[in-house]
């Protein structure tokens, strides 16, 4: 019996990653390749000049078959995923598309629930959409229910300066920290090398601390400890005569958890979620 | 120089309760309590849709009278539940709710199979903008439920684990929250009779 049970608990990631979110390629993934080049490439500009103006992200997502899944509950799985929209604005949408079962949905995001109720969003899907499906015209169904969407939701958030430099400035305060660190270890190790282990000590819980408040006395500690370590070894590299190569000891650390950061509207390339989230609001329908 | 060393020892303390989940633990349950606001209002949604869509039903489907009144009976009774953040450590009272609501799901579902031998309604533009507004607050209890039950197991494990578990015990005495179960209702599926 207990075996039986390790073995259904091994196989249940598997069971839940059935169907697995696609990347997020830009505003428009067409992984079932229902739109031509030309369409797809107009509602990228759309969807990039609207999120221009108006800072609400909308995203087309059509896939091949939901495989057994439930429509909504894949909607919902991508929506966590990709996070459309601005975080607190919570202004996204996502236009998805299951080919083989016929089948769309609006997920609109709590920020837009307001204007794209889920009777707006069913009526996009029944009156404009589905009309152009069923007569296997995808290219004008599609931009027909990005166009609605838009018209609903324009003007509902304005595209503030500050949204369109938010991604580059993302994860600065931290690279600046360390490098200041860096520099303060290297002054400091050059009196002594216990001073710049201390530096090193010291520094880097307190950027630990400043950067992610919750952190625990432990983690601070063994933040402390590896800093005194990594103090020591910076002073010895630059006393010892060393190459510049210890800019690279911020790297692995901040590596990782700064992908969040939003968009600024514009080029294809580089376009992610905001960290806006949903709340299964939005309608499905068929054609 | 005594007092300043319990001065010290008040600071450590502080600074130790962080990593004891102090702060972290209330945090939890304030998650599971927002987690459960959401549901309290995705439900809510649900019941305030409900006249809206009997009285259009009620025009067309003449003849079911009965399933009508489900509908109504199970609505009135999740009204009549008292729900406050007490009930969210209480067993009993959870079952109840759920109960309820699980009752009102099976009489809506019910309704909405029934519709199907009323061609007029299903066309009818206002009752396909009641299905879209009942699905998708159907789907979005289903969220809200997810989540709440996410953030109550997190919570559930915070205070059972070493050495929240102790911080808990000697000071905050949170107690255990109730997620939801798997509908009984849900796992019948509704007959069709012809």
């Amino acid at each position: 019996m207990k075996i039986f049970f390790v073995i259904v608990m091994l196989l249940l990631p598997h069971l839940a990653c059935a169907l697995e979110v696609p990347q997020l390629r830009g505003r428009v993934n067409d992984y079932a390749n229902m739109l031509s080049p030309d369409a797809a490439g107009r509602l990228e500009q759309l969807l990039a000049d609207f999120e221009k103006s108006d800072s609400t992200q909308i995203v087309v997502l059509t896939i091949d078959s939901l495989e057994g899944e439930s429509l909504e509950g894949y909607s919902i799985k991508v929506a966590e995923a990709w996070q459309i929209g601005r975080k607190k604005l919570d202004n996204g949408a996502i236009l998805l598309i299951a080919k083989q079962e016929r089948k769309i949905r609006i997920e609109v995001g709590r920020g837009l629930e307001g204007v794209l109720t889920d009777l707006v969003s069913g009526r996009i899907i029944r009156g404009d959409m589905s009309p152009y499906f069923r007569k296997n015209d995808y290219d004008n169904g599609i931009i027909a229910g990005v166009s609605s969407i838009i018209q609903v939701v324009r003007g509902e958030y304005q595209a503030q300066p500050r949204d369109l430099k938010q991604g580059k400035n993302g994860a600065n305060p931290v690279f600046t920290l360390l490098v200041f660190l860096l520099v303060a270890v290297v002054f400091l190790g050059s009196f002594s090398k216990f001073l710049g282990g201390a530096a090193g000590a010291a520094g880097l819980p307190l950027i630990g601390f400043l950067t992610f408040p919750g952190l625990g006395i432990v983690v601070l500690a063994l933040l402390g400890a590896a800093g005194f370590v990594l103090g020591l070894v910076v002073t010895f590299l630059f006393g010892s005569g060393g190459h510049g190569s210890s800019g690279g000891f911020g790297g692995p650390f901040i590596g990782g958890g700064f992908g969040g950061g939003s968009s600024g509207g514009g080029g294809f390339g580089g376009f992610s979620g905001g960290g806006g989230s949903f709340g299964g609001g939005g309608a499905s329908g068929n054609w | 120089m005594k007092k300043n060393m319990y001065v010290l020892l008040g600071l450590i303390l502080v600074f130790n309760m962080s990593g004891c989940g102090y702060n972290s633990m209330q945090a939890g349950e304030e998650a599971v309590f927002a987690a459960w606001g959401d549901v309290e209002a995705t439900y809510q949604r649900r019941s305030d849709l409900i006249p809206n869509l009997v009285e259009v039903v009620k025009g067309y489907a003449t003849h079911e009278a009965e399933t009508l009144k489900a509908v109504t009976e199970a609505r009135a009774k999740v009204g009549s539940i008292q729900v406050s953040k007490d009930i969210l450590k209480n067993p009993e009272a959870m079952a109840k709710f759920q109960d309820a609501q699980g009752q009102l799901s099976g009489s809506l579902s019910r309704l909405m199979v029934v519709v199907e031998r009323y061609p007029d309604l299903k066309a009818n533009q206002n009752f396909m903008d009641l299905q879209n507004q009942l699905e998708g607050t159907e789907n979005r209890i289903n969220v809200s439920r997810v989540r709440y039950n996410k953030a109550v197991q997190d919570f559930n494990t915070s205070i059972r684990t070493f050495p929240n578990s102790l911080t808990n015990s000697l000071l905050l005495h949170l107690e255990r929250k109730e997620p939801f179960k798997a509908d009984e209702g849900a796992k019948i599926a509704p007959k069709v009779k012809f």
